[in-house]
């Protein structure tokens, strides 16, 4: 079954590839299905919040509410500003919006990968596929010619990268811990020893803010601090370009929850209930937690995001490490 | 090496930016993201009020008046109809002071609230906005009941004022209050120690009480710095010497303090609002006033407390029933003068903290 299910070991015959195409379209339908209904998930959670109600016409309870805005967003003029550098802007949203649909290749949504890839070094791939997305938003900032869109731009991608580092720093922990890089090895092992949320804990506490500003999420949503920038870096995009930022954005929220309910809670692990779910609960839940900031933080200033990056989470990053190397070595003498 | 050469940005704020609260056009010249220079573009909102009033009589302006600072309507009708009063020595009834006391209260409460929520909102926080908007809701419901606008109230008349409160309105006040006070309290829970929210007020567009002065602000911009100057308490008008009530006023000038006053300014209006439904008397709502106001010739200067600061009215009158020139001491407008040199040398993302402490309503700025 596993063999059947493992992708990167077989021939490239016409059947494998036929298999390839079905499960990457089965995957891609189940993202744009959860991102439909992660918006409408937001939308409601930070409606109650605010002692609004949120989205409640289009379908009963507004259930259908997401796929009527992605139909107008379908049906709008595609603009491009006359002064812009038109082949970049137009290709910009799709280096932003390809990424963020090829990391989830490596998050298993249960024991085995079944129509994900299970590869050695997935964090890696991870990591290393998240970081094209900020060419394609400091793209689309440049491209643009518009004032408002390059500060944007150029903030989103000071700011993706330098809490790139730390978040990447936070996740050296739990390989060490785990002794590999393949996300189904660390979910064993979490199985046989703990949740990494435990052992883990700074190392965790850098992950989540880490993984806030990595999203661009309030309190760090500076990129698209709409009351100074407008709207960012996508301030002159419309339409359907415009939804592939947004698809881009709502599917790292998703996919960095996937990351963190793997990595430091257990992943598809827990007792009576079937392992999807208990996934699914666990990515919610950080789903969840990310919609709660929203409704609570005012935005940090950039230059405090700068230096609260570098200054404080890095270095705590690093403590983490070596406090986890020390221990590590200690235990394993011991 | 070659020299590189950096590039000042010339950057547009607004009239339409979703944080310049109406249409305030700031052209900023950038330099990275430090503002070098700032120029604020005003005038977008005009209407022309001052000339208008040249045309019509006394009475007929005080829906004019209405449309400046739009969130505190009250307390311009207010400010217009005291200067006339006093001008010809005009009898008001009590009941009528006590009404007019209470809704001048009330606005200025909803006119905080309201600040409240849109600095929370340009700083980046959501839910307050639609929290202050609630409980601002409710007011603007009591004064529906008691004028028939939410909005524009037109409601002072020279004498007194239009309607007298329906029955039961006064209790409803009294039971509105506790429920504002709640309100606050969880205000101050979500913001106040919110380390974000200090990290981006504290210290910042902070200016001296001589700096203040010298460029005329008034209001909680000027309180801000220490100074105590509340012409409430300063220059008495109206019914305000009996109540009891404090003058709060700030350290540091900061934005942060001037966000602060205006939580403790709400809680000493609720005092005042809670010991005016006390007090309140019964009998009629509208004085002797003649039907055609004249004033007597010369001219007159009356001034109030506003929400935002010294709301001043000058006219000019000949005798006749409409004014030869009207003259508004606008306290938005006078407190944007020190926004250039605050903003100089400030982060972009300052830009939007210092004005939006400023408390600007751009239908006084403009009038």
């Amino acid at each position: 079954m596993i063999a059947f299910f493992s992708w990167v070991h077989q021939a490239l015959t016409w059947g494998t590839v036929l298999k390839m195409v079905a499960g990457a379209l089965i995957v891609l339908f189940f993202l744009l299905g959860a991102v439909t209904y992660m918006l409408y998930f937001e939308r409601k959670v930070i409606g109650w919040m605010q002692l609004r109600i949120g989205p409640n016409r289009v379908g009963p309870l507004g259930l259908f509410q997401s796929f009527a805005d992605i139909l107008k967003l379908l049906a709008k003029e595609d603009i491009v500003p006359a002064e812009a550098d038109k082949p970049l802007f137009l290709i910009a949203p799709i280096v932003a919006f390809i990424p963020s649909f090829a990391v989830m290749a490596v998050i298993p949504w249960t024991a085995s990968h079944v129509f994900t890839a299970d590869i050695a070094v997935a964090l890696l791939y991870y990591l290393a596929l998240s970081s094209i997305t900020i060419v394609g938003i400091m793209l689309g900032g440049w491209a643009s010619n518009n004032k408002y869109s390059l500060i944007g731009g150029m903030r989103s991608a000071a700011q993706m990268i330098s809490y790139e580092i730390p978040l990447g720093m936070s996740l050296l922990g739990v390989i060490l811990l785990a002794g590999s890089l393949n996300i189904v090895d660390i979910v064993e092992a979490q199985r046989r020893f703990m949740w990494f949320v435990v052992p883990q804990f700074l190392g965790f506490c850098v992950f989540i803010v880490a993984a806030t500003a990595e999203l661009n999420r309030t309190p760090f949503d500076l990129p698209e601090a709409e009351s100074e920038l407008v709207a960012g870096y996508h301030t002159e995009y419309s339409g359907f370009r415009f939804a592939f930022y947004m698809l881009a954005e709502y599917l790292y929220v998703f996919a960095i929850s996937c990351l963190g309910a793997t990595l430091f809670f257990g992943g598809w692990s827990g007792p009576l209930l079937p392992g999807w779910l208990w996934f699914a609960i666990k990515v919610t839940a950080f789903i969840f937690f990310f919609f709660w900031l929203r409704a609570t933080m005012p935005r940090i200033r950039v230059d405090q995001l700068m230096s609260f990056s570098w200054k404080f989470l890095l270095p705590l990053a690093l403590v983490n490490i070596v406090l986890t190397s020390i221990i590590k070595y200690w235990v394993n003498a011991g | 090496m070659a020299d590189i050469r950096t590039e000042e940005m010339l950057m547009n704020v607004g009239p339409q930016h979703p944080s310049t609260h109406g249409v305030l056009r700031v052209v900023v010249k950038l330099d990275g993201e430090t503002i070098i220079d700032a120029d604020p573009v005003i005038g977008y909102l005009h209407r022309g009020t001052e000339k208008l009033a040249e045309d019509l009589q006394y009475n007929q302006i005080i829906p004019y008046t209405d449309r400046m600072d739009y969130l505190a309507a009250m307390l311009n009708n207010y400010a217009l109809v005291h200067a006339v009063e006093e001008a010809m020595d005009l009898e008001i009834p009590e009941r009528a002071e006590y009404l007019r006391v209470i809704v001048m209260e009330l606005n200025r409460i909803a006119s905080h609230l309201l600040f409240i929520g849109t600095y929370l909102l340009d700083l980046g926080a959501m839910s307050p906005f639609l929290y202050v908007f609630q409980d601002r809701e409710r007011i603007v419901q009591m004064f529906n009941e008691i004028c028939g606008a939410r909005l524009t109230y037109n409601y002072m008349r020279i004498g007194g004022v239009k309607w007298d409160a329906p029955p039961g309105w006064i209790d409803k006040v009294k039971a509105f209050v506790p429920h504002v006070r709640k309100t606050m309290g969880m205000l101050d829970d979500l913001v106040t120690g919110n380390e974000i929210f200090l990290n981006r007020v504290k210290g910042i567009g902070a200016y001296d009480a001589d700096t203040a002065i010298a460029h005329s602000l008034s209001g909680i911009n000027l309180r801000c710095t220490g100074l105590k100057w509340d012409l409430r308490r300063n220059r008495p008008y109206s019914i305000y010497d009996r109540f009891d009530f404090d003058i709060p006023v700030g350290e540091n000038g900061d934005c942060y303090d001037r966000y602060i006053l205006h939580l403790k300014e709400m809680e000493q209006s609720l005092r005042i609002v809670e010991q005016a439904c006390d007090q309140i008397p019964d009998g009629p709502v509208m004085g002797k006033a003649p039907k055609f106001v004249r004033p007597p010739a010369g001219e007159y200067f009356s001034a109030i407390e506003g929400a935002r600061g010294e709301l001043g009215v000058y006219f000019v009158s000949d005798g006749k029933d409409k004014p030869y020139r009207l003259k508004f001491r606008r306290p938005s407008f006078l407190n944007l003068q020190l926004l250039p040199s605050l903003l100089k040398g400030q982060n972009m993302a300052n830009l939007i903290a210092i004005l939006g402490a400023v408390d600007i309503v751009l239908g006084e700025v403009d009038c």
